[in-house]
């Protein structure tokens, strides 16, 4: 009786049951091959994957106000590619500075793509979808068609290889990232107006929320990350390109809605996110690993993030059945 | 043997917690225009929908030309020649008017659409109702008539003998109704019966020799229309004694709050001006769609006015947003609670605090246990009767719903709360409660502004009523000097057109 009550609870809360998941399937992948979990095996894992994760954290926002970015990677190849072109030319070398740069080049993307949203009231997609040409074309128009090499990225590059109370920096700044928005997102009014627009921008707007303000941010912390994202990513791949990250944005749409984040806004949390981005990195490392023929990766990866969407609806809808039940009549 | 063409006897519908319908009659002849008439709710559009077979009446028997019907759906009422027109369109405006026609029951061969042979059909069908648009035309670049034409021609294509017509002249013109009238009137000289459906006691005396009166769900009776007058029309649709009890204490009134002058929105109302007092409940009543919820929403800041003033405690004031409205201490309680009141998918108590958010945050920080205890007090002082400050509003019946909302504006720091239709689809028990709350606000020092259609809470609670009548206030009476009578004349456009109508209106 006792049980059945706790494996309730338990199947109610979506995050531990996708936590569950994501720890079979390190079960299986490290069965099949024991180097998988090795402490350097891990680092190297987040480390590549930070990016995503970090872009993750700001696409939960938009998803969660009913909007969508698509533009994320452009964003961040363009504001890499002003890095790296910084750096080629001697122009800037500090490495604090060039990241400010990234992330004020990034929020400047997001605001233009939030005015066009919030005020111009273009559909998320099509604004985004404008957005992710225009910014991808400019980091090829800036970088004329070149690359800025290792060479070209002088101490830059070692920021990605250094570390921080023995964590690297790159997993440390995720990792702060992800601290900072379940405060902000749990604990603050902003996060719970930002949770209230999307739930239903009509009642919001009732109870005085400028739900068009509260949009414009989101696009501008989207903007901010992607800036940010766009520099770690030229210091992980001691190279910048304009072509970097290309597609990616997918990764970043697939990561928030493995963790549960509703595309129909309102519903969502960090934890789901971090949950979802850890495991979209553990599928893309483990595949290979298992030994699955790097042709057929894409779709067996296409499968398991299918299976966990299911899942995720199932859950969901007995979820809102339990609490039609408790509706007195 | 009964040589009507439809009757139905002994209907009773009954949707949770409501008797829709209270065993109701009607019959219709061939050939006969006969005008349902009643206030709002009264159960009209309940019948229609019994009639085309969206709803199923619990009690009851439909005879259509003396045999006794079933309809398990509309396709089936559609099938036997009935047809209606609904008071809101209901159009595909990116589809053509052919499309439009034929929706649902296309000319195909061979599983083939035969658009060639809709077309003309459809052209055949406007020119039967001289219309002054072709049928390849998209829905959406037509005027409101225009688009009540295509459903005439709509319901003619499915070979109907039956036409509802749910308030067609409501949103229309003084010629456009006009040629409404004369398409109605060859309809039926074609041998078809028509039920319509107005507020409007010229289109009835114009078109109707029946008229028919429903009154809180049940039947009234029957009449011709050449032998009752309007007064007696209006006291067969009103005629109720007020049994409820209303707790509202009589209050010494204190200084004005808020004031509206010649507030105007083109298209929605025009040159409203009302003010509510400390202390006060006014009243603004009038039909469903008289401009109430729309006046209120400018008043508030979802909407722009075009023209007019906004004066709190005596200083006028800019209105943009809703949270300007809030900040000067104006609060809307709206229409609708479950779309735009209440976030269904939250806990009530976050629902409650969502307005105030500011009020429990330190250091930037929400400081939750502040939250939870401001919640739990306001939600005990209106007396919901929830489980917990967690469970979701969805959770909630309407009545306990409505009161969420309430709590949700005492958290704020209020002066003047309009309440629009608090009661719409509340079980009788919570009526009673909202209203003792909505008394208890007054005594605090609130004023009151409540949109309602519902006579009795209007004559019951209200200090001062103002009536509206085609975006217009139309009448303003005391406590005193209000009766249901007069109420519904000025809430009716007159017969005869009179003052109210095209008045110069000055362009901004």
């Amino acid at each position: 009786m006792k049980k059945e009550a706790l494996f309730k609870k338990m199947s109610g809360s979506q995050e531990i049951v996708l936590t569950l998941v994501l720890i079979l399937l390190c079960v299986i992948i490290q069965i099949k091959s024991p180097s998988f979990l090795t402490m350097t095996s891990i680092n190297d894992m987040l480390k590549n994957n930070a990016v995503i994760m970090l872009l993750a954290l700001g696409m939960l926002c938009v998803l969660l106000v009913g909007g969508i970015d698509i533009s994320v990677t452009s964003t961040s190849a363009l504001s890499g590619m002003i890095v790296g072109l910084l750096l080629k030319y001697n122009i800037i070398e500090n490495t604090l500075v060039l990241f400010l740069i990234a992330i004020g080049v990034g929020c400047i993307c997001g605001v233009l793509i939030g005015v066009i949203i919030s005020k111009g009231k273009v559909p998320p997609i099509i604004a985004t979808m404008g957005f992710m040409y225009i910014y991808r074309g400019l980091a090829y128009v800036l970088s004329n068609n070149q690359w800025a090499s290792a060479a070209d990225l002088g101490n830059f590059k070692n920021f990605a290889l250094g570390k921080f109370l023995g964590i690297n920096n790159v997993i440390l700044i995720a990792v702060i990232s992800y601290i900072i928005f379940f405060v902000v997102m749990k604990w603050t009014a902003y996060g719970r107006k930002i949770y209230a627009v999307g739930s239903n921008s009509e009642a919001a707007a009732i109870s005085g929320i400028n739900a068009a303000l509260i949009k414009l941010t989101v696009y501008t912390i989207m903007g901010g990350l992607c800036g940010l994202g766009g520099a770690l990513a030229v210091s992980v791949y001691s190279s910048a390109q304009p072509n970097m990250m290309y597609g990616q944005e997918m990764n970043v749409i697939a990561a928030c809605v493995i963790g549960g984040v509703s595309m129909n806004g309102g519903r969502g949390s960090v934890q789901g996110v971090l949950i979802g981005a850890l495991m979209m990195a553990v599928i893309n490392k483990a595949l290979p690993l298992v030994g699955i023929d790097s042709i057929a990766q894409n779709t067996v990866q296409g499968a398991i993030i299918m299976v966990v969407i299911v899942l995720n609806v199932l859950m969901q809808r007995s979820t809102f059945k339990n609490s039609l039940k408790r509706r007195e009549m | 043997m009964s040589g009507y063409i439809l009757e139905l006897q002994g209907i009773t519908k009954i949707f949770p917690g409501v008797k829709a319908l209270n065993n109701v009659r009607f019959q219709l002849k061939p050939g006969e225009i006969h005008a349902l008439m009643g206030e709002n709710g009264a159960g009209k559009s309940t019948f229609i929908k019994v009639i085309t077979g969206v709803h199923k009446a619990e009690e009851g028997k439909i005879y259509l030309e003396g045999k006794e019907v079933d309809f398990k759906g509309p396709k089936e009422a559609q099938a036997a020649g009935i047809a209606a027109i609904y008071q809101h369109v209901t159009s595909y405006p990116d589809l053509t008017v052919t499309e439009n026609i034929f929706m649902g029951h296309e000319l195909k061969k061979n599983g083939i659409l035969q658009w060639k042979s809709m077309n003309r059909d459809a052209r055949k069908l406007l020119e039967q109702l001289d219309a002054d648009f072709s049928e390849t035309d998209e829905m959406g670049t037509l005027s409101v008539a225009q688009q009540q034409m295509v459903e005439i021609a709509k319901a003619l294509s499915t070979n109907a003998r039956i036409i509802i017509m749910d308030e067609p002249t409501a949103a229309l013109t003084k010629n456009e109704s006009e040629k409404l009238y004369t398409i109605t009137e060859k309809l039926r000289d074609e041998g078809n019966s028509i039920i319509f459906i107005s507020h409007r006691f010229e289109d009835m005396y114009r078109l109707a020799s029946k008229v028919t009166v429903f009154r809180d769900s049940q039947y009234i009776g029957s009449y011709d229309v050449d032998s009752i007058t309007e007064s007696d029309l209006i006291k067969a649709m009103v005629g109720r004694e007020i049994t409820e009890l209303f707790p509202k204490a009589k209050l010494k009134i204190g200084e004005e709050l808020l004031k509206v002058k010649g507030l105007t929105r083109t298209g929605y109302f025009k040159d409203i001006s009302f003010h509510v007092r400390k202390g006060e409940i006014i009243g603004l009543t009038g039909l469903v769609g008289a401009g109430r919820t729309e006046t209120v929403e400018t008043i508030f800041g979802i909407t722009k006015k075009d023209s007019g003033e906004i004066y709190m405690e005596g200083n006028k004031v800019t209105i943009k947003e809703p949270s300007d409205a809030m900040e000067l201490g104006i609060a809307l309680l709206p229409e609708d609670r479950q779309k735009s009141g209440l976030i269904l998918s939250w806990g009530l108590g976050r629902n409650v605090t969502l307005p105030t958010l500011g009020n429990y945050v330190s250091n930037g920080i929400l400081d939750e246990k502040k939250e939870r205890d401001a919640s739990k007090k306001y939600l005990e002082e209106v007396d919901t009767k929830a489980v917990s400050i967690h469970d979701p509003a969805s959770s909630l019946s309407g009545g306990n719903q409505q009161k969420v909302v309430v709590a949700k504006t005492l958290a704020q720091d209020l002066k003047v709360i309009i309440m629009d239709e608090p009661t719409k689809g509340v079980d009788v028990g919570a009526k009673a409660e909202i209203y003792a709350i909505m008394g208890q606000l007054a005594e605090k020092g609130f004023g009151v502004v409540l949109i309602s259609s519902e006579m009795p809470e209007i004559l019951g609670l209200c200090d001062r009523v103002y009536v509206m009548c085609n975006g217009r206030i139309t009448g303003e009476f005391s406590a005193e000097e209000v009766t249901q009578e007069r109420i519904l004349e000025l809430s009716m456009e007159k017969t005869k057109s009179s003052s109210t109508e095209n008045k110069k209106g000055e362009v901004v």
